[in-house]
């Protein structure tokens, strides 16, 4: 068999019936979550600045604890999935991610991991969403990787309506989202 | 030692000028090369509970049979050292057999079947093994240039194990004429454009019931931790 790793193509625009049938994906923290309450507004945009209004965005993250797949949380699901809707958003009900260990056993910052597919995406584009203040941001070493005045770019802020945050995903145009190479 | 992942000989790149979505789509700044921690070794994991025998058979979802040309789509997902993925969810979509989606945006005048959903999904078996039953999808008309048509093609989406796994591709068949004339599918390099071409196999076939095609699959992994490769850092 062939050992090379299959070739990408777009998710096209009619993909919802069977990836994103209805919003309860984008549901990560039940009610007995542990954690802060995190309702994570993601904005997907095009060149212009535009909405992209037939993407998908998944996220992936640890629990409050700083574990992935944590079976001490089982009200919290890591992997959460929604579409971008007429203004090209998507909102998520999770909790904020505790700290997990990074390179050379450093613990890294807490952050979401984020794929995005989309048509005229021809493979998805991989992200990840800070949190705007935390201290433990300015050690972080894959912040770090990022050229310095494009690191905001991957900060999520915190709005007036306590524990929503807003997070602009731009695929490219003048504030271009870091994206990385996984 | 950092070595870039994209492979361009072998993946499409993000700006494909004649896929005319790309241009405004397409991310321009180099990306940045990400060391593997445990947010790239880790992923969801779903189980077979969530699953039933109705979502690998797409021909047994409404109150008949839908129309078309039956079809067995078998393959194995294994990463690219040859070890199968088991317990792997492969998600598929695809148009029914006169090219028509039963998505709402999807208006162009091709039947909708009442018979056809045309969603699947199903885990892999312990060999990485997957296989549902369906109808030959339809070539369908889209908005790319005149008289542009997709390729009759099926969409697959998988996990694998880890968040570097995760990977969403097209499935299409081998000889198909359309091809040629399809951006989407010529954004893949020549060279891996036939790891995304379904074979078909006879020994898959069921005589007097289903035609078999043969679509196997290579998801990436995680590179290897420094413990099991001295010389990194
Ligand atoms: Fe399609």
């Amino acid at each position: 068999m062939d050992l090379h790793h299959t070739a990408n193509q777009p998710i096209g625009p009619f993909y919802h019936f069977a990836l994103t049938p209805d919003n309860d994906a984008g549901i990560m923290a039940g009610p007995d979550a542990k954690g802060e309450r995190v309702d994570l507004a993601i904005r997907l945009l095009d060149a212009d600045g535009k909405p992209v209004t037939n993407g998908m965005i998944e996220l992936w993250q640890a629990s409050a604890a700083g574990i992935y797949n944590d079976p001490a949380d089982p009200a919290f699901h890591g992997f959460g999935r929604l579409a971008t809707d007429r203004e090209g958003l998507c909102l998520f009900h999770t909790v904020k991610p505790g700290q997990v260990a990074g390179l050379n056993g450093k613990l890294q910052a807490p952050h979401i991991n984020v794929s995005v597919y989309a048509p005229g995406l021809t493979k998805r584009v991989v992200a990840r969403i800070y949190f705007a203040d935390d201290p433990a941001n300015d050690s972080d070493q894959v912040l770090g990787l990022a050229p310095e005045d494009r690191r905001q770019t991957m900060l999520a802020r915190q709005t007036l309506e306590a524990g929503r945050w807003n997070f602009d995903l731009h695929l490219c145009g003048p504030c271009e989202t870091v994206f990385f190479d996984i | 030692m950092q070595k870039s992942r994209l492979d361009p000989d072998n993946q499409p790149p993000y700006l494909y000028e004649p896929y005319h979505s790309t241009a405004k789509r397409a991310p321009r700044q180099p990306l940045i090369f990400l060391p593997h921690t445990l947010s790239e070794r880790t992923g969801p994991i779903f189980a077979d509970t969530l699953i039933t025998e109705a979502d690998r058979d797409l021909t047994r979802q409404g109150a008949g049979e839908p129309l078309g040309q039956r079809m067995i789509v078998e393959g194995r997902v294994v990463d690219e050292d040859g070890n199968p993925l088991p317990k792997t969810l492969v998600e598929v979509w695809q148009t029914n057999a006169a090219g028509r989606y039963r998505h709402e945006l999807d208006d162009w005048p091709a039947p909708l079947d009442p018979n056809f959903n045309g969603c699947g999904r199903v885990l892999t078996d312990e060999n990485g093994k997957y296989r549902f039953l369906t109808v030959k999808p339809g070539a369908y008309p889209w908005g790319n240039h005149p008289n542009a048509w997709r390729p009759a093609h099926i969409h697959f989406s998988l996990f694998g194990p880890s968040f570097v796994s995760r990977f969403i591709t097209q499935m299409y068949f081998e000889g198909d004429p359309m091809l040629e004339y399809d951006p989407v599918f010529q954004c893949v390099p020549d060279r891996a454009k036939h790891r995304i071409l379904a074979k078909f196999d006879l020994g898959l076939t069921e005589e007097r019931f289903a035609l078999g095609f043969r679509f196997d699959l290579v998801l990436r992994g995680p590179d290897a931790t420094p413990s099991e490769n001295g010389h990194e850092e």
